[in-house]
């Protein structure tokens, strides 16, 4: 909540509330003897110098009567909102420690309570309580407590789920601790900002039934029945009915706001923060053309955050690249920047990003659409849930290639067969649930085929998929590539996988590609530090199970914390004071074989063969 | 001795069978891995041993016991949902300590045992990584002196790179603590390079079972040849057929 | 997309009884809140509305006509039986059938609240999706905030305050529409757009909010990597999985814009349910209210009945997914 006052709606907004509660404390004893005063002389009169909002049947002075009246609106609206919210707290977490059937039953009656708008459940209960104060207090909280009921059903239903309540359940946690240590705690920021709109809501309504004549009764007044007493005189005296209003509108937009900026800044903490970071010339030994040529792409974030930070590689006709790298090392942000695809806030500058034999930039979406593909990391959510999937390949040769529906329906077809999908005729009238995450992944693929790719760009294609089904997928991917000569760039956190495919590698961490080799020389010849901790930190059928595994201590940096010198450095055995100032440049180390580091070929090589394993 | 016993259980949700009558047993001081794919049941198998799903037939005894409660204790998969948020560390690990125990001690003898600063004891899981965040977690399944840990999956969501240090810990914790566990993971890599031994789940039913070297180097199911098949190899490259 | 239900058609049965179930429990526990209502009510109801210096024979009289000196059971039985005939009571205060009075006043509600509906619809779906495209990726962020706020502020200004802003500004100042009825057709535009405001500003921002997070999607990146024109993102992928959430809090938009009338008819005089109710409250005129409140609690029971209709029509897995 006190993030809240940092916005300047929520400064403004505080400020507003806290002018009312200074008005509810004090106005009363200021001038409640001149908006009791009767003036005889004075009777119904309009706006005018002494009465800025004119005067009542008595001749009371309706300004002074409007501030004295804060104290009663703003005390039964909040009186209202405490029973209502406490109420509704009560009833939805009730389930939580009840028995199951009565649970049931608690939630369902609150479940048919809540499809009732809040103010014909409280005119119902004003005719129940009877008109007046009391009766409209209890009517607006009874209004209040179902939907909060709701709220912290569904708050609490969302917390249960996680991990952390199933652990402490099995730790021997009983229900009503779990309730009060792990669910309420973690529900309570939610709970606080809806409560304060729920009091905004509740000072309109009281308003609302006074309005009406059933809340508030004479002599005892608020703003809603000043209103009421105004809006009979609108045509004589339409101060006399705007004055309430607009103190009814000012107070309850002040506590919504104040709610809305409370939710805006819980929504918001978890944004980056980083430092600018320098920004880096790649220089870069390869002359030569490839049919996808990057040269120091960097990709850039508001606040100076820099994912990507001069890359450079170059991808040839029918070459088949992979890219490792764990979470946070920009693999992904690069993949997306050479297919087109970073969008706003992010941006993509480069020396060079060239498209068979184009500059990307320029190259029109039609023959981008069939030239290039691209394969997501989660097949189960790279579909339109409400598209079949048939509808949703043939689209491309529908834009893209002037084919009419029927015939790039019959394409997709076709396209799911060399997928290798059984019944494709049928499968293609299918929505993307109906698929299994391996069919998925190959209606991906296929979607690709549509067109003529040259290059298939593929984001961690079988990282959600089984290992059968992984292996699958991957041998489409190799296949594509040497039944049409398609150039494929596969992008991974595992090493393993680029390993059993790729020609070469590009090994990245924290932004920079550290070391690019060809894949026969990954497990013999590999030299950067990482790279060959990183092989030996993985596990693998052929691990030895008798020694411990190798460790790389510490973590890889988030895009926001990376500083000056190799960004490795601080995990690395054999950094020294130049590695710490100093970021390295990728450097050719032989023929195809580059690295980034500052360590000389001999001290790396004598570090990967002797030391870790 | 603890031995946990999965005696013929079976769970059922509507219509599915989630695991179909398994039977399966975790020697004293021994790990038994168990591998298996999505939706192969291997997880709902390990939540009935903690009392998290109720088996629909059968039984899970620990030591020919029925009341298992403390003495089976569970690391999830995700470090991120597994530590309440609003929570010290400190105080997550405690919760779980028997009544009795000098909990601040205990606490921080704990973070010691899983290499973690004692000094961190309040903190808050968000300061931590998720290799750190994993480490608590291990701890805090400790603090309830189990004879058994369940370890689901425990190491699919953290970095390669962090990875290794994880699985190190629990080899060594294990041994040292003679604890018996059931090693859970999608990874067969992982899953050898822990294990005494090796059980194989798939649609619910558990396939094979059989010591580490003998599952591996002589698979008896066609599907356990298949899971090997798919597992990736240092130097075995990917035929394309 | 209407067609998928026939390749699925095992989850439509079980999803139309759910529905029927929850319609029918729904309306009998308001039909039994309602009759209740009466008998909840502190002190003898018409002691109340026939006032306290009522001869103690006229009073008993008046109980036995409603049939209120029976016991409770029988009492209910009777209710459940004239509901079904049609028949909900006399009232107090004028002695009519209540069926009469509601259909009298009825239409005149929902001609208001339908047309409110409408301009609502029309006027914050384009509004919010134009808002969502411009805004899209923190775009924009001074149209944004001026979106936002503009919104807010509408959305916390209470319809029967509107009303009597726009009567005192527009009505009374400027002269350009009447102050209250509904005899001209320009009578129509101060109560239509006072019910309206608030529900179409909420609208705005939730279908903004909902499309900026359909838009955050990966089937929409896939449908960008298609090279589609924008065009297609927008209306084919992105619009239709926005509807289900859209739908959802539109119902019960529309329901608080029903109960909503309540209010404004009673700044414009309007000649419906809405003004009927507060004068049947006010004069203690149970039966009336009891009518009312029923006709009012089932109007909104049947708007929620036709969004869930209208969402498994759109969404064939919404029918799986609650399951």
């Amino acid at each position: 909540m006190r993030a809240a006052l940092r916005s300047p709606v929520g400064l403004a907004s505080a400020v507003l509330l806290a002018l009312l509660v200074l008005l509810a404390v004090f106005a009363p004893m200021l001038w409640g003897d001149r908006a009791a005063a009767i003036d005889t002389d004075a009777l119904q009169q309009g706006a005018s110098a002494e009465h800025p909002l004119g005067t009542d049947q008595l001749g009371r002075d309706i300004l002074f009567r409007v501030l004295v009246a804060t104290r009663l609106t703003i005390g039964l609206a909040l009186l209202a909102t405490v029973i209502g919210v406490g109420t509704g707290l009560l009833l939805g977490s009730l389930p939580a420690v009840l028995p199951r059937w009565a649970a049931r039953i608690v939630t369902s009656a609150v479940n048919i309570a809540v499809a009732f708008p809040g103010l014909l459940l409280a005119l119902f209960f004003a005719v129940i309580f009877g008109t007046g104060t009391v009766g409209a207090v209890l009517a607006i909280a009874f209004a209040i407590a179902p939907s909060f009921a709701r709220l912290t059903q569904t708050l609490t239903a969302g917390i249960s789920g996680r991990d952390f309540i199933k652990a402490a359940r099995v730790c021997g946690v009983g229900r009503f601790r779990l309730l009060v240590r792990h669910v309420l705690p973690n529900i309570a920021e939610p709970l606080v900002i809806n409560a304060t709109l729920a009091a905004g809501a509740a000072l309109t309504s009281f308003a609302g039934l006074s309005f009406l004549g059933i809340g508030v009764q004479a002599p005892s007044y608020d703003w809603g029945r000043l209103l009421g007493e105004g809006l009979l005189r609108i045509y004589l005296s339409p101060a006399s009915a705007l004055g309430p209003a607009l103190a009814v509108v000012l107070a309850g937009l002040a506590f919504n706001l104040f709610g809305e900026a409370a939710a805006a800044a819980a929504g918001g903490r978890r944004r980056w923060r980083g430092k600018p970071v320098p920004h880096h010339e790649s220089t870069v030994d390869d002359p030569g053309d490839g049919l996808l040529t990057v040269r120091n792409l960097h990709v850039t974030f508001p606040g100076g955050i820099t994912p990507v930070r001069g890359v450079s590689f170059t991808v040839h006709d029918g070459e088949m690249i992979g890219v490792v790298g764990e979470s946070g090392s920009g693999k992904s942000l690069t993949a997306l920047a050479v297919s087109r695809l970073v969008e706003h806030p992010g941006s993509v500058t480069a020396d060079r990003l060239d498209f068979d034999g184009r500059p990307l930039r320029s190259i029109p979406d039609r023959d981008l659409g069939t030239r290039l593909a691209m394969v997501f990391q989660d097949p189960m959510t790279s579909f339109n849930p409400a598209l079949r999937i048939g509808r949703q390949i043939a689209e491309v040769s529908e834009v893209h290639q002037g084919l009419s529906r029927g015939d790039a329906l019959r394409k997709a077809t076709d396209r799911l067969r060399a997928v290798r999908i059984p019944d494709p005729g049928r499968r293609a009238g299918q929505y993307p649930h109906e698929f299994s995450g391996g069919m998925r992944q190959r209606a991906m693929i296929a979607m690709g085929l549509m067109g003529e790719p040259k290059l298939v760009i593929a984001d961690e294609p079988t990282t959600a998929l089984d290992v059968t089904v992984q292996r699958e997928v991957l041998k489409l991917l190799a296949r594509i590539r040497t039944e049409r000569s398609a150039a494929v760039l596969l992008i991974s956190h595992d090493i393993t996988v680029v390993a059993q495919t790729c020609d070469r590698v590009l090994v990245m961490y924290a932004g920079r590609i550290v070391e690019e080799l060809p894949t026969d020389e990954l497990f013999t010849a590999a030299r950067h530090p990482y790279t060959t901790a990183l092989l030996a930190a993985v596990p693998d059928l052929d691990t030895d199970r008798d020694a411990p595994l190798a460790v790389i201590p510490g973590r890889p940096p988030e895009p926001g914390e990376i500083t000056a010198g190799c960004p490795f450095a601080p995990r690395c055995p054999l950094a020294e004071e130049r590695c710490r100032t100093e970021e390295p440049e990728l450097s050719a180390l032989s023929d195809g074989h580059r690295v980034a580091c500052w360590k000389s070929e001999k001290e790396l090589a004598l570090a990967a063969t002797g030391g870790t394993r | 001795m603890s031995e946990l016993f999965f005696d013929r259980v079976s769970v059922r949700y509507g219509h599915h069978l989630a695991v179909d009558d398994v039977s399966l047993v975790v020697p004293h001081g021994q790990v038994v891995g168990l591998v298996g794919e999505s939706g192969s049941g291997k997880s709902t198998l390990a939540a009935t041993a903690v009392g998290l799903v109720p088996v629909t037939s059968g039984q899970v005894l620990v030591d020919g016991e029925r009341d298992r409660r403390r003495r089976v204790q569970m690391v999830f998969q995700d470090p991120y949902s597994s530590l309440d948020p609003r929570m010290s560390i400190g105080g997550s690990i405690a919760e779980g300590m028997p009544r009795g125990v000098d909990k601040k001690a205990e606490v921080a003898r704990l973070l010691e045992l899983v290499n973690l600063d004692p000094g961190r004891a309040s903190s808050l899981p968000a300061r931590l990584s998720g290799g750190q965040r994993q480490r608590v977690a291990l701890a805090r399944a400790l603090a309830g002196r189990p004879e058994v840990v369940i370890a689901d999956e425990i190491t699919s969501a953290l970095d390669v790179s962090v990875q290794g240090a994880v699985l190190n810990l629990v080899r060594d914790l294990q041994r040292r603590l003679g604890l018996s566990m059931l090693f859970i993971s999608h990874n067969l890599a992982v899953v050898r390079y822990v294990s005494d031994r090796i059980a194989v789940m798939k649609d619910g039913r558990i396939v094979e079972e059989g010591p580490a070297a003998r599952v591996l180097a002589e698979p008896g199911h066609e599907y356990t040849r298949e899971l090997l098949a798919a597992a990736p190899r240092r130097h075995a490259r990917l035929e394309v057929s | 997309m209407i067609k998928a239900q026939r390749a699925e058609g095992g989850t439509w049965l079980p999803f139309a009884r759910r529905r029927a179930v929850r319609f029918l429990t729904s309306l009998w526990v308001l039909v039994t809140a309602s009759f209740l209502m009466i008998h909840l009510i502190p002190g003898d109801p018409v002691r109340e509305s026939l006032g306290l210096g009522a001869p103690p024979d006229v009073v008993e009289a008046r109980r036995a006509a409603l049939g209120l000196d029976e016991p409770l059971p029988v009492q209910y039985w009777n209710y459940l039986t004239g509901l079904f005939r049609g028949d909900l009571g006399t009232s107090l205060v004028s002695g009519t059938p209540i069926g009469d009075l509601i259909g009298d006043r009825l239409p005149a509600t929902v001609r208001l609240a339908f047309l409110a509906f409408l301009f609502v619809v029309v006027v914050a779906v384009p509004v919010g999706v134009g808002m969502a495209i411009l805004t899209k990726g923190g775009r924009r962020r001074g149209g944004e905030l001026a979106f936002t706020s503009t919104s807010v502020v509408l959305a916390a200004i209470p319809e029967f305050l509107l009303a009597v802003g726009l009567v005192s500004v527009l009505a009374v100042q400027l002269n350009l529409f009447p102050v209250a009825g509904d005899d001209a057709p320009g009578s129509w535009v101060l109560p239509v757009l006072a019910l309206a405001t608030g529900p179409g500003a909420v609208l705005a921002r939730i279908v903004r909010v909902e499309l900026l997070s359909v838009l955050g999607n990966d089937f929409v990146r896939t449908a960008r990597a298609k090279r589609l024109p924008a065009r297609l993102v927008y209306l084919r992928h992105a619009l239709p999985n926005a509807v289900t959430a859209t739908l959802t809090l539109g119902g019960m938009m529309l329901a608080t814009l029903v109960a909503g009338t309540v209010l404004v008819e009673n700044v414009f005089a309007w000649p419906g349910l809405g003004s009927t109710i507060v004068g049947s409250i006010q004069q203690k005129d149970y039966p009336a209210v009891q009518g009312i409140v029923l006709v009012y609690g089932a109007g909104v029971l049947l708007v929620n009945l036709v969004v869930d209709v209208a969402l498994a029509l759109l969404d064939p897995r919404s029918t799986i997914r609650e399951a």
